[in-house]
């Protein structure tokens, strides 16, 4: 059986929180960094919390950055029409959110820039839709800003140029290395989504799927120990808030994995910034959706 | 703890030698009027060199941000305005600098050499905003005197003119040739090496 397609006002109240008002657990990991932190990287800190704390109050975008809207939507089990529908008001609910301020209009031709204003253009947004294994109807949406998206890379081990094989001291060495690279340039401290495995497509889009993850909710088995493990060392680089010293560099590592061709390794990362908005529409059994 | 203690407050426009005796590390609260640019502004005041921008940028900050901003009334309303990666500019940042006179940028993620030359020959400084914290800063800024190039370039490329007061940042290179992101940079190879070998 399928679920309720929601409402615009719906999707719109989805932006609106997704823009204005971080999940609990990002804003509890920035909050216990602020704790541990003085001088520069205090200050940013403390920057960033009340930042937090007025985008909500005023529910006015966290970041100017609004990025492009990814958007998941899991177990509706739409046909085409359904599908097609579920794309139309999503459409209309971003319309409105970029002309109420919610959202910056972030689509531009590829080519010439031109930037018709309205936030939707050709691949934008980003809807995938998924029906299998899905206990409870969910619509995820992901506003990642072009900042970090830019200092997202993917490595094909054997990688000598960093020392790594195709083993687990490998993944470390291209994920510690990828932190390196984005010094405070994704908006450290950052979360670092990572596939090991798939393919050049699928890594890309299963590292970013990682950062719908909860920072509380860390991975069990293989990737467990090394998790937490990168935390500490890419906390011990000296990269610090914005990338102006001290610690944290990263509030969190979620990693997972994909099968892969015998040939190819696969490492990717896809880095979220501390200002990491996820949000997510839950289907009620009475047919309403509610931002969670 | 106190993380307003020991804010240098400045103005833009302003005075040149306030700017050469800040340092890398120095706090800042910046008042007065900062006008926005990011790619398309700066390919434009180095191919177009218009006169018609030169007032807004004497002695003044530009600010690498393209803000989400909502029509009121009349005029504009800035809901979010934190800054945008400065880096991108690189390649047209010193010429800029030199030809407009300006006395420094605001962005975030530092610059590269070039920058830091011209801002040691023109006695300017960057000034680095904290990325993210677009409703913070947006509430610094007070006014919206005037706008260029929104028909041309859109909202987020448009050259905005903000009026801001206690805009808060970070000096983090100066007229010195002093830059924190390269020294952050220095040392996070060398702790890189220690941890995964060279």
């Amino acid at each position: 059986m399928s679920a309720t397609i929601p409402s615009v006002d719906e999707f719109v109240e989805l932006l609106v929180v997704a823009s204005s008002d971080l999940p609990d657990d990002v804003e509890a990991a920035i909050g216990r960094a602020l704790l541990l932190s003085g001088g520069t990287a205090g200050c940013i800190l403390s920057e960033m919390r009340d930042n937090s704390e007025l985008a909500r109050v005023r529910r006015q975008p966290v970041c100017q950055d609004t990025g492009i809207p990814y958007v998941l939507a899991t177990g509706l089990g739409l046909d085409s029409s359904g599908r097609r529908d579920f794309k139309a008001r999503l459409a209309e609910a971003i319309r409105i959110c970029t002309s109420s301020g919610v959202l910056r209009p972030n689509a531009v031709d590829a080519l010439t820039g031109v930037n018709p204003g309205d936030g939707i253009g050709e691949g934008i947004p980003q809807v995938h839709f998924e029906d299998e294994g899905c206990e409870r109807a969910t619509v995820d949406v992901l506003l990642k800003g072009g900042g970090s998206e830019n200092v997202g890379c993917q490595y094909s081990l054997p990688d000598q140029s960093i020392g790594a094989g195709r083993d687990l001291e490998g993944i470390r060495r291209c994920i510690i290395d990828a932190a390196f690279r984005a010094q405070g340039l994704g908006c450290s401290p950052g979360i670092l989504g990572v596939c090991v495995g798939g393919d050049r497509a699928s890594g890309y889009e299963f590292a970013k799927r990682q950062l719908f993850r909860r920072l509380d909710h860390p991975s069990s088995g293989a990737f467990a120990a090394l998790e937490s493990e990168l935390v500490d060392q890419i906390n011990s680089l000296g990269i610090g808030p914005m990338g102006l010293g001290g610690s944290p560099t990263v509030l969190g590592v979620r990693i997972g994995s994909l099968a892969r061709h015998p040939a190819s390794f696969f490492v990717t990362v896809a880095y979220g910034c501390w200002a990491l908005r996820r949000r997510r529409l839950l289907a009620s059994p009475d047919g309403v959706w509610v931002v969670v | 703890m106190n993380f307003e203690a020991n804010q240098v407050r400045l103005q833009s426009p302003g005075d040149r030698d306030v700017i050469r005796s800040l340092r890398v590390g120095d706090r800042v609260l910046l008042s007065g009027f900062i006008v926005t640019g990011r790619d398309l502004v700066h390919r434009m005041l180095a191919r177009d060199l218009p006169d018609s921008v030169r007032p807004l940028l004497r002695n003044a900050f530009i600010y690498h941000c393209g803000p989400v901003a909502v029509r009121d009334g009349a005029g504009w309303r800035i809901v979010s305005a934190g800054p945008t990666t400065s880096m991108r500019e690189e390649p047209y940042q010193a010429g800029i600098l030199k030809e407009y006179g300006l006395l420094g940028v605001i962005g975030k993620g530092g610059m590269g050499r070039a920058t830091s030359i011209a801002l040691a020959e023109t006695g300017g400084v960057y000034l680095h905003a904290t990325g993210g914290a677009g409703s913070l800063l947006a509430s610094r800024i007070v006014g919206v005197p005037d706008l260029r190039y929104l028909a041309e370039f859109g909202v987020p490329e448009a050259m905005w003119v903000f009026q801001v007061s206690d805009f808060p940042a970070t000096v983090t290179m100066d007229s010195t040739g002093s830059s924190l992101h390269e020294s952050v940079l220095e040392l996070s190879r060398e702790r890189l090496a220690a941890l995964v070998g060279p």
